[in-house]
């Protein structure tokens, strides 16, 4: 076998993994949607007033958020057809990482509301404001700044999470890498260029989140520029 | 098959695995807690050959999957003359990805001492060295720990990852046991359950009791 790196076989694959990267970048996003909004339901799951139904909740957040997320799919992806439920690969690796990113986000979305000072809620009330409007204009513009770190490094984090989604045989970019170094016997060509796509993609990811909170924290007056 | 014949049969089999989960655990904790005070301090540095080298690191780490580093180490480090263990891939990749997070733990706990600390250290005529080693570098500990102990639950769920590098661990045989008898709920949900309460009621214990111990050292009790 040939050793060192082949630029014929790199432009060969190329095309492939495009298409493959395409992949990869639909299931982060989709998988992010859900996520945001799962996150939304577990946030609203631990204010209700019964205290059972709040624990039940916390300890459900506690467990899919200690456990790894390799065998949160394989169990989803497994187990589910034994109970009659065949969902695409797909259809399972989005719920998985929705519900998975899910936990993280609502605690994304807890801290964020405990952020904004309580002073607010009580001039709120000496106002005579409703709780939706209290929410709508007063709580939630000033939480959103202190979600927005945590919201976009979930976003980067799921999108690095993608590839164990081939695990399950998901087609995205890893999966690809993986079946053309086996069809080929070569896999320096392939996983080098993976890393490459990830790094080109999530680092301007990475600074744009951080631009994003500077100008957020600007607007709101907190940092001048 | 009943879950009690299941945990009869196949008990001591993840009872086996998790033996090597928890060794790779242990292994990258250490190799991630030292690399991530060696680049966390690097990555302060006014030399800005050592400061690039330690930011490069750090984004590279940060930048990139952790499973397609395992892969990278398992699959194509051979390629270029170094064959790794299974073992070993997955301790170094993991350490090293953990590394780089960490790096960034220590660097904004560093950052977070007091500058009157600093002041006074340099008033007192310490060296460079003694500076950090006696001064700044104990009272981290109780500012890094809240976050480096996310970090380190996070760890132990990422070693279910050196399971497709064909280390045995728990993953690898929760996957093994499934593909002979496929009782899925049974193996997954049991993968699971062991998951949980390593980090439950081991794990997350350990590092309280270091944050405790942290804040005693210095002499700020924690209740």
């Amino acid at each position: 076998m040939e050793m060192g790196w082949r630029w014929d076989f790199t432009y060969e694959i190329l095309p492939q993994m495009a298409i493959a990267t395409l992949n990869t970048i639909l299931a982060a996003g989709v998988g992010y949607a859900i996520a945001l909004i799962v996150g939304l339901f577990f946030l609203l799951a631990q204010r209700t007033p019964s205290k059972i139904f709040n624990w039940v909740n916390r300890e459900l957040v506690e467990f899919i958020r200690s456990t790894p997320l390799l065998i949160q799919l394989f169990f989803v992806y497994f187990v589910l057809p034994q109970f009659g439920i065949t969902l695409s690969a797909w259809v399972c690796g989005m719920i998985t990482i929705g519900l998975h990113f899910g936990t993280y986000m609502s605690e994304v979305y807890r801290g964020a509301l405990e952020g904004v000072s309580k002073t607010q809620w009580e001039a709120c009330r000496a106002l005579n404001f409703s709780t939706i409007y209290t929410y709508r204009r007063i709580v939630l513009p000033q939480a959103f700044p202190i979600a927005i770190p945590g919201m976009g490094n979930y976003l980067v984090g799921i999108f690095k999470d993608t590839p164990l989604l081939s695990t399950i045989g998901v087609a995205e970019l890893f999966h690809a890498a993986t079946a053309v170094g086996g069809y080929n016997y070569r896999y320096l060509e392939p996983y080098t260029l993976v890393g490459i796509i990830f790094l080109t993609l999530s680092i301007p990811a990475a600074m744009w989140v951080r631009k994003l909170e500077r100008d957020v924290n600007i607007s709101q007056g907190k940092i001048k520029k | 098959m009943t879950y009690f014949e299941f945990l009869n049969e196949h008990g001591i089999t993840l009872l086996l695995g998790t033996v090597t989960t928890v060794k790779v655990l242990v292994c990258s904790m250490i190799l991630y807690v030292i690399i991530s005070m060696i680049f966390g301090l690097m990555r302060l540095s006014k030399n800005p050959v050592i400061q690039g080298t330690a930011t490069i690191y750090i984004e590279f780490f940060r930048g990139t999957s952790l499973l397609v580093q395992l892969f990278w180490a398992y699959y194509v480090l051979p390629f270029f003359g170094i064959s790794l263990e299974a073992f070993t891939a997955g301790v170094v990749a993991l350490g090293l990805n953990f590394g780089a997070y960490g790096a960034e733990i220590v660097r904004a706990g560093i950052l977070a001492v007091p500058k009157g600390q600093w002041e006074a250290a340099y008033s007192l005529n310490f060296t460079a060295a003694k500076r950090i080693k006696r001064i700044i570098i104990p009272q981290i500990f109780p500012i890094i720990l809240p976050p480096a102990a996310n970090l380190t639950v996070e760890l132990l769920k990422a070693t279910a990852l050196v399971a497709l590098v064909t280390v045995v661990d728990l993953t690898f045989e929760a996957k093994q046991i499934n593909s002979i008898t496929w009782l899925s709920a049974q193996c997954f949900g049991t993968a699971l359950l062991i998951y949980y309460i390593m980090a439950r009621f081991a794990l997350v214990p350990f590092l309280r009791w270091l944050e405790v111990l942290a804040a005693r050292k210095i002499g700020k009790e924690k209740v």
